[in-house]
């Protein structure tokens, strides 16, 4: 310590333009610092991490000799990074830096000047009273192993996979269910276009199935991850689908076989709206062309007893596996890609639709597969009474925009209920077609011209939340159908319109086990349980741990194009720091001194990684640093203070208390 | 203090992962609270050690907050938990010492709940407002004269007892 250079510390207060500025007396703030111990420059700026600010400090670390640099700006989580680099620069170690938050903890959340300003003070008294006892820490570099996980595979996460197998990179695609596709295979036509779906997205489903890059496994899970960026160790679980995936060819051949001669089983693809065999594949074009046998309802697993006619079909391909069990892979790769999509709303959450209650409600996705020309009607609308519908009426944001579900706007509702209000019209022009709505929000390309289109085809369109579906007639004209209440905010008055149907523009939700899944990839999720960006506007894909990234409707409500364009953004990430080989890790990690550690062992429990180990020869505790992700719990736990966590060190903090109690 | 209210002076330790960023959530969505806090920042809630918390007070801290992320929730999978355990012993021994239980407030803030940064520090604010200074370092000043008063007293007593011998 005796040979340690005087302290000579760099103060900074950015204005931030006002953002800092208009709460905060900025010059009082330098002056303040000037006069505390060690400081050698005290500085107000502008705009701290512009490239004058930075140099600013560059040359006073060369002309001052400066030591320590502290900077009063915005969040450390924003900004700590480019002035560490503004240190480096300057020649010195980059953790002789410290920060000060003035903006999102003080000018940005306080209204009273004078109050913020001396706030103000002992934030920075704080950081003054700590950078003396920073100490210089070589960054640790890992190296990043180049393959990469993406669990779900809709569009989004086949989208980052070909991206990524198309850059040269292996892939593991996981999907839960027994083929990938997502929602988008579920649609008919995609709006404003109008193409159709599976043309562009069944194309892409059998480049994953081919790719020499991309290992495909559908009908499996990720149940477990290890490891930190660029070394996660993952456990998938692959689910029994009584076929064996390598020796099925996929001619069906089994199913038109089966003991159970017509379908008789809710088709979940469908919707429930078709049936379907014990032994199935979900869709035609279905990814991998591989059929799979439901344990709920197959004769032979449940009772045991079965002619096993769809074993005679395979034949000589002896595909059929009835003892099939649960198998696990394990795998190492560098970066994860989360892209496990949404879930609809449950309409049945409204009773005052009539979802369930009503056979002709349904919902938006029902419709679309009822669309659809290889779905459960062909392509023909009809009522659960068979009927054909004169009338259609689309109700809007259910499960949107609704205090009493959920307050956000599924983005897509008013889009997609036009493009089936079209389509209906398209298939029978003179069915009549009303879109009840709060807001038509049409934005993006070509939308609002779709908007147009739909009211030049005659849907019309009325403005105001529907209080009710109601059989009840009170007309003739009623009886015998559904009617829809609602006040029509244009006229100004309650009307009440008869449909023969009527469709429910369904929203978007997080999925059911959003949390279970959030918490195997240590994310976060927002309010509403969609997971969380690092930043919403600069770090759209990025999550709070690094090498796990998210795309699509994982993380909030979109369209495909949205969906796509942030799939591509991921797999650029994770290229990003493949592509660099290695990643610097922040040393915040924890080290024991072996004299003063008395061997009592406390610490070993305490630690979720094992970094810890006791060490028999010397009755000491050792640190494994690359195990250790630097959380400091040994530290504050370590009776005898033998424990010393980098840049959180006991010093460090006892100064930042005293420091910022110090200011009256 | 005069006739200005009195103002609490509360130090925080926040976790970086939930609570810090909640914080931060908090001021870029311009929700406006009590200026009584000064954040510490450490990577996890397992950090803070009770010493931290000992010493705030002692040092002229009416309160302190602590801040980390759900249980369950923790970055460092359990760190949380650690700081309950501590918390709770904690609890205890304040008790014993004459502080006031509303002083001292773990909570569990995730980095999404911006408005319970807010809640929670206004809340905690007027708590301590109504329930006025704790002001250790005049407590200690006072027992440190009064222990100078007494050895005062001993060596006085211990000289008149010298020189009646």
């Amino acid at each position: 310590m005796k040979d340690e250079p005087e302290i000579r510390i760099g103060f900074y207060v950015c204005h931030c333009g006002t953002n800092i500025a208009a709460m905060i007396d900025c010059q009082a703030v330098a002056r303040y610092a000037a006069q505390l111990p060690f400081v050698a420059v005290s500085r107000d700026y502008k705009y701290m991490c512009s490239d004058p600010g930075q140099e600013l400090i560059q040359r006073d670390i060369k002309e001052h000799a400066l030591n320590r640099i502290v900077v009063a700006s915005c969040s450390p989580l924003l900004h700590e990074h480019t002035f560490r680099n503004a240190t480096e620069k300057g020649g010195l170690n980059p953790y002789f830096f410290h920060m000060v938050n003035l903006r999102e903890h003080n000018s940005w959340v306080h209204s009273d000047g004078s109050k913020a300003t001396a706030k103000a003070f002992a934030q920075i008294r704080a950081a003054i009273a700590r950078v003396p006892h920073h100490k210089a820490l070589e960054v640790l570099q890992v190296p990043i192993h180049p393959d990469v996980l993406v669990v779900g595979g809709g569009i989004a996460g086949i989208h980052a996979a070909l991206t990524l197998a198309n850059a040269g990179k292996k892939v593991y695609l996981v999907e839960r269910e027994p083929t990938i596709g997502g929602h988008m295979a579920k649609f008919d036509k995609t709006f404003p276009t109008l193409d159709c779906a599976a043309c562009i997205l069944t194309p892409k489903m059998s480049q994953v199935k081919s790719h020499p890059k991309i290992t495909l496994w559908s009908f499996s899970e990720v149940v477990k991850l290890d490891g930190y960026v660029g070394n996660y160790q993952i456990t998938v679980k692959h689910k029994p689908r009584y076929v064996n995936e390598d020796l099925c060819v996929g001619c069906l051949e089994c199913i038109p076989a089966c003991v159970f001669k017509t379908p008789k089983f809710p088709d979940e693809f469908n919707q429930n709206l078709g049936k379907r065999k014990p032994v199935y594949i979900p869709f035609p074009q279905a990814t991998p062309q591989v059929v799979l046998i439901d344990p709920e309802v197959c004769l032979n697993l449940k009772t045991g007893k079965c002619k096993q006619t769809c074993v005679e079909a395979c034949g000589d391909r002896q595909a059929i596996d009835f003892d099939q069990r649960e198998t696990f892979d394990d795998i190492k790769v560098g970066n994860v890609i989360v892209a496990t999509g949404f879930k609809t709303f449950d309409a049945h959450r409204i009773p005052q639709y009539g979802y369930g209650a009503f056979p002709n409600v349904f919902t938006s996705l029902e419709v679309e597969r009822m669309i659809n020309t290889s779905g459960p009607t062909s392509g023909a609308i009809v009522g659960r009474d068979g009927k054909h519908p004169d009338t259609v009426g689309f109700i809007l944001c259910v499960g949107s925009r609704d205090e009493k579900t959920n307050k956000w706007c599924s983005r897509t509702c008013c889009m997609h209920s036009m493009k089936l209000a079209q389509l209906i019209k398209e298939h029978c022009p003179r069915t009549e077609v009303y879109i009840f709505y709060m807001d038509i929000r049409a934005p993006g390309k070509g939308a609002e011209e779709f908007y147009d289109k739909s009211l030049r085809m005659g849907i019309r369109f009325i403005r105001g939340r529907v209080a009710e579906v109601t059989d009840w007639a009170v007309t003739p004209e009623e009886e015998g159908r559904l009617v829809v209440r609602c006040e029509d905010t244009m006229a100004g008055f309650v009307r009440r319109i008869p449909f023969d149907m009527i469709v429910l523009a369904i929203g978007k939700e997080p999925q059911a086990d959003a949390q279970d899944v959030r918490r195997l990839f240590n994310m976060s999720c927002g309010t509403e349980g969609f997971f969380l960006e690092r930043h919403p506007k600069l770090a759209p894909v990025s999550t709070f741990t690094d090498g796990i990234f998210i795309a699509g409707a994982c993380q909030g409500p979109k369209d495909i194009p949205d969906t796509v364009a942030q799939a591509g953004a991921a797999a650029a990430e994770a290229m990003v720091l493949i592509d660099q080989g290695h990643i610097e890790i922040e040393p915040n990690t924890a080290h024991i001194s072996e004299v003063d550690c008395s061997g009592c062992k406390s610490c070993l429990p305490l630690c979720p990684y094992t970094a810890i180990a006791f060490i028999e020869t010397t009755k000491k505790a050792s640190i494994n640093a690359a195990l250790c992700k630097g959380c400091g719990t040994c530290v504050a736990a370590c009776p005898s203070g033998s424990i010393t966590q980098n840049l959180f060190e006991d010093d460090e903090i006892f100064s930042e208390i005293a420091g910022v109690l110090a200011y009256e | 203090m005069n006739n200005e209210p009195f103002e609490p002076r509360i130090v925080a330790f926040f976790c970086n992962w939930c609570t810090y960023t909640a914080a931060d959530l908090a001021g870029v969505s311009r929700l406006k609270y009590a200026p009584n806090t000064r954040v510490i920042r450490v990577m996890c809630s397992g950090r803070i050690d009770p010493q931290f918390i000992l010493t705030a007070l002692a040092k002229g801290a009416d309160g302190v907050l602590i801040g980390g992320c759900h249980p369950n929730d923790c970055h460092y999978a359990e760190g949380n938990y650690k700081m309950l355990r501590r918390f709770q012993l904690l609890k205890r021994l304040l008790q014993d010492f004459g502080v006031e239980e509303s002083r001292v407030r773990l909570e569990w803030i995730s980095a999404a709940e911006g408005d319970k940064v807010k809640s929670v520090i206004n809340e905690m604010t007027e708590q301590l407002r109504a329930l006025g200074p704790l002001g250790m370092p005049a407590k200690f000043a006072a027992w440190d004269q009064e222990v100078e008063e007494l050895q005062h007293q001993v060596d006085e007593a211990s000289e008149t007892e010298a020189a009646h011998a």
